[in-house]
């Protein structure tokens, strides 16, 4: 037996040991997912002793070395894992934008000091992360932020306003970019840590069209950040932000807003009837349902192969950028499949029967996939510059 | 198994990529085309094939092949459809010897070792019409004798007028049969017609063609099962050969993006041009890692293959489609020309999309394997 299969086998035992029943079913709605952090209250008891268990095992943040929180798992290990815990529908134990996003960055460009101090909190769910790029003047031209960090000696004074703060009113920390200095375009943006609780820091939400509200403003107003509070090295902070992205990317395409990449024709087989030859009795949207089914197992297959390259270096770096484009926009056609395929059943916004509108509500949210960490002409650009050296892109 | 080629097949392709390239490039097709060449393919370039021991690919070691997968084989068809190169390879040493492999027997041991010399050609006679509907075949065989006689019609036989032998499904009573039927057999004709791509295809017609017993491939009433090895192999074979298409077409349009100027600026800095180009590229990375899995799930024996072989064949033929018409249409005026290559991978797609089944074929067959 190879020493994957002897982990299989003991991370089989694990789940059956520890994964409580309740975490077994499929997310309903938001409550049903762990962020963590300060002001995070559990759902019950099943999600608190899901999450401890595999804080105590490091299994929130499987391939992080030890000392920062994880198992220090090898990506064979990982796959292994995941793998597992879908087999038994396990819920994550721990959702946030500290894991998806700052984890790898810190990893990848922090102090020793700064990992063991960040990364812990994180992958314990004990301090929850926001992401403070966009500005309401800089979106797909992120590089042209205004938000300025005043040089104080010891401390920076930060004023400005960010736009599109995900989850900001609920948030602990937030991770930031910051203009330091003001004659650079790319060399004057330090990346910089501080807590929403600090003096200055206000939000406000944003109502967004799926009528839910996890969008803020967040405005700074003289807010003082001590300046051992930033990653990599001060006015570099761009290739951080970069780096970040290309995670975030990652985690739109794939797993987060990616949706779960199934077959959809067979869902509505039920609400259409079949017709003498076992065939869903609408022809036209059959067709085209079975044309996005043949697009998602193909996506799949990108999936696991772009995995599978990005682990062992060999996959070009802008690929992030493809998969970001092709994820998302397939998932945007899954949910206007998803609504042609519910008729009116799908439009119903507050019943019980459509769990709050579920569905119209879902279908309406996935419409910024296309637009949150990078539109999808801005993909485009990045791959016709970086990876097909398209002239002056 | 990861979604890469492995250390030994990115060998394997950097030894056939530069091989393909030399030996039979485009211009290897138009010279074909232009000598109005009556065999559809070149001998002495299967000769090299031969010696580099590409045609027993796939066949089982004991044959006297070298018992590679899928995967290899795939390599070898992407550089085949990357240069548009005529070849026997794909009827022959990937849907031939998938069927004759998984049945075993006298026509096996026949055959395989045949075909890894680089000795037989093997046509598949399937498609009756001018549909790919391998589940309504109606050439029959009848018992006669110690052995079959086989009457209908068959069409789209690639090779079908110079194969050694031609693989032929038939009803027989209890289910379809497969049988190897011989070049010389008498009431075999076959008649070829050239395609858009130049290669010729027959028209093949079966007028009481006397068969033996040991004709049949695998067991009688039982070809069901090699009916669908060959299949699966088939057109797994033809997504590969449709990335290579698809590549082949995506860089030489890439390459004019950044050589042509017009309104004072090379066309590939126009962004409308620009996000086409990037929105083909990932049309074509997804095509490639499908391509792959069915490979892999091919090699693997996995009951998973069938689907991700229908989702390729309908990925890698949307895909390469694409590339071919942006392809033409990227290039302006030029694109329509006969000296440019770009047409000739139009054609060659078109040809290759209606082979072993269509897009909309097998998005149809996705949909049922899915239960609607
Ligand atoms: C639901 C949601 C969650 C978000 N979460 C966060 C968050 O947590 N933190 C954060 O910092 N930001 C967040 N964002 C912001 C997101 O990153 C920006 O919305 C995004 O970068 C686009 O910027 P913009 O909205 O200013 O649009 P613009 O940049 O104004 O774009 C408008 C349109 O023009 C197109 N366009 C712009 N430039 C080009 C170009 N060069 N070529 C071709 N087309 C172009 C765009 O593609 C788009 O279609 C979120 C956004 C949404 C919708
Ligand atoms: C069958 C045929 C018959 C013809 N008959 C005649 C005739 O009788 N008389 C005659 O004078 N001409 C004729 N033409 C020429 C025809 O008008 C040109 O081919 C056409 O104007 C395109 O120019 P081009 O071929 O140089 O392509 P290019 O201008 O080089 O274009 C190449 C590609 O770049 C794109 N492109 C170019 N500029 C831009 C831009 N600014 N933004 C975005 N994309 C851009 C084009 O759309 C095209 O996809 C004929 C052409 C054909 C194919």
């Amino acid at each position: 037996m190879s020493d994957l299969d002897a982990f299989r086998i003991e991370v089989r035992a694990w789940l059956e040991a520890n994964c409580p029943p309740e975490m077994r079913e499929p997310i309903r709605d938001e409550d049903d997912v762990c962020w963590g952090g300060r002001k995070f209250k559990f759902k019950n008891a099943a999600q608190k002793q899901w999450l401890d268990a595999c804080v105590a095992k490091g299994y929130t943040v499987p391939d992080w070395p030890k000392p920062y929180g994880g198992a220090g798992l090898t990506p064979e290990e990982t796959k292994v894992l995941k793998q597992e815990m879908k087999r038994i529908h396990a819920r994550s134990p721990l959702d946030s934008f500290g894991i998806w996003m700052l984890g790898p960055a810190l990893l990848q460009f922090g102090t020793e000091e700064q990992k063991v101090h960040y990364l812990n909190p994180i992958a314990r769910g004990e301090i929850r992360w926001c992401q403070g790029y966009s500005e309401p003047g800089s979106g797909s031209d992120l590089v042209s932020l205004q938000t300025f960090g005043e040089d104080k000696g010891d401390h920076w004074v930060v004023n400005g306003s960010k736009i599109w703060t995900s989850y900001a009113d609920k948030a602990d920390w937030i991770f930031c970019l910051v203009r330091t200095d003001k004659a650079n375009k790319y060399q004057g943006i330090t990346f910089m840590l501080f807590d929403m609780e600090s003096k200055g820091v206000t939000t406000k939400p944003i109502l967004l069209i799926s009528g839910n509200s996890p969008f803020c403003e967040t405005f700074f107003d003289d807010v003082e950040v001590p300046k051992t509070q930033f990653v990599g090295e001060i006015n570099r902070g761009w290739d951080v932000a970069k780096y970040l992205l290309g995670h975030e990317r990652e985690m739109i395409s794939g797993g987060g807003a990616g949706g779960d990449m199934v077959s959809i024709g067979g869902a509505f087989a039920k609400a259409f009837g079949k017709n003498a030859a076992g065939e869903l009795d609408d022809p036209i949207l059959r067709a085209e349902m079975a044309a996005f089914d043949v697009d998602v197992f193909a996506y799949r297959a990108m999936g696991e192969r772009f995995m599978d390259m990005w682990k062992t270096g060999r996959a070009h770096p802008a690929s992030s950028n493809m998969m970001k484009y092709v994820g998302t926009e397939l998932n945007k056609r899954r949910h206007e499949l998803v609504m042609a395929g519910g008729g009116s059943d799908a439009l119903e916004w507050d019943s019980e029967e459509s769990k709050g509108g579920a569905r119209a509500r879902t279908w309406l949210r996935t419409k910024a996939n296309s637009i949150e960490g990078g539109t999808s002409e801005v993909m485009l650009n990045v791959i016709a510059k970086r990876i097909l050296d398209l002239p002056g892109a | 198994m990861p979604l890469y080629h492995n250390d030994d097949q990115a060998m394997l392709k950097d030894s056939v990529a530069p091989f393909v390239a030399e030996q039979a490039p485009v211009a290897h097709l138009r010279q074909l085309r232009d000598s109005a060449d009556a065999t559809g393919f070149s001998r002495d370039l299967w000769a090299q094939f031969t010696e580099m021991g590409l045609p027993g690919m796939l066949v089982p070691e004991a044959h006297g092949g070298l018992g590679m997968g899928h995967m290899e084989a795939g390599i070898v068809l992407e550089e085949i459809g990357r240069n548009l190169t005529p070849s026997p390879f794909l009827a022959t040493s990937v849907g031939a010897v998938a069927a004759l492999a998984k049945a075993g027997g006298t026509q096996a041991g026949r055959w395989l070792p045949a075909i890894a010399s680089g000795e037989a050609i093997v046509a598949l006679a399937i498609d009756e019409g001018a549909k790919h509907r391998p589940d309504r075949i109606a050439t029959t065989a009848t018992r006669a004798g110690n052995g079959f006689r086989l009457d209908g019609k068959k069409s789209f036989v690639l090779h079908g007028h110079v194969a050694d032998m031609s693989i032929v499904a038939a009803k027989t009573d209890g289910g379809i049969t497969l049988f190897a039927v011989p070049k010389d057999a008498k009431g075999l004709t076959a008649d070829p017609r050239r395609l858009v791509d130049s290669s010729l295809a027959s028209h093949v017609t079966l007028d009481g063609v006397e068969v033996d017993a040991d004709a049949v491939i695998g067991e009688v009433d039982a070809g069901g099962d090699i009916l669908d090895a060959l299949l699966a192999a088939t057109r797994t074979g033809a997504a590969a050969e449709m990335v290579g298409v698809g590549q082949g077409a995506m860089d030489r349009t890439v390459t004019y993006l950044k050589e042509r100027k017009q309104f004072g600026k090379l066309i590939g800095e126009f962004q409308g041009l620009q996000h086409r180009a990037a929105h083909l590229y990932g049309e074509m990375e997804v095509a490639r890692a499908t391509v792959m899995k069915a490979q892999q799930l091919l090699d693997e024996g996995s009951e998973g293959a069938k689907l991700m072989v229908s989702v390729a064949k309908a990925k890698a033929g949307r895909a390469a489609n694409l590339a071919v018409r942006e392809g033409v249409q990227m290039h302006g005026g030029i694109g329509m020309t006969d000296e440019y290559d770009i047409g000739l991978y139009m054609k060659r797609d078109r040809a290759l999309a209606e082979y072993m089944g269509d897009v909309h074929y097998h998005i149809d067959q996705v949909a049922r394997m899915n239960g609607y």
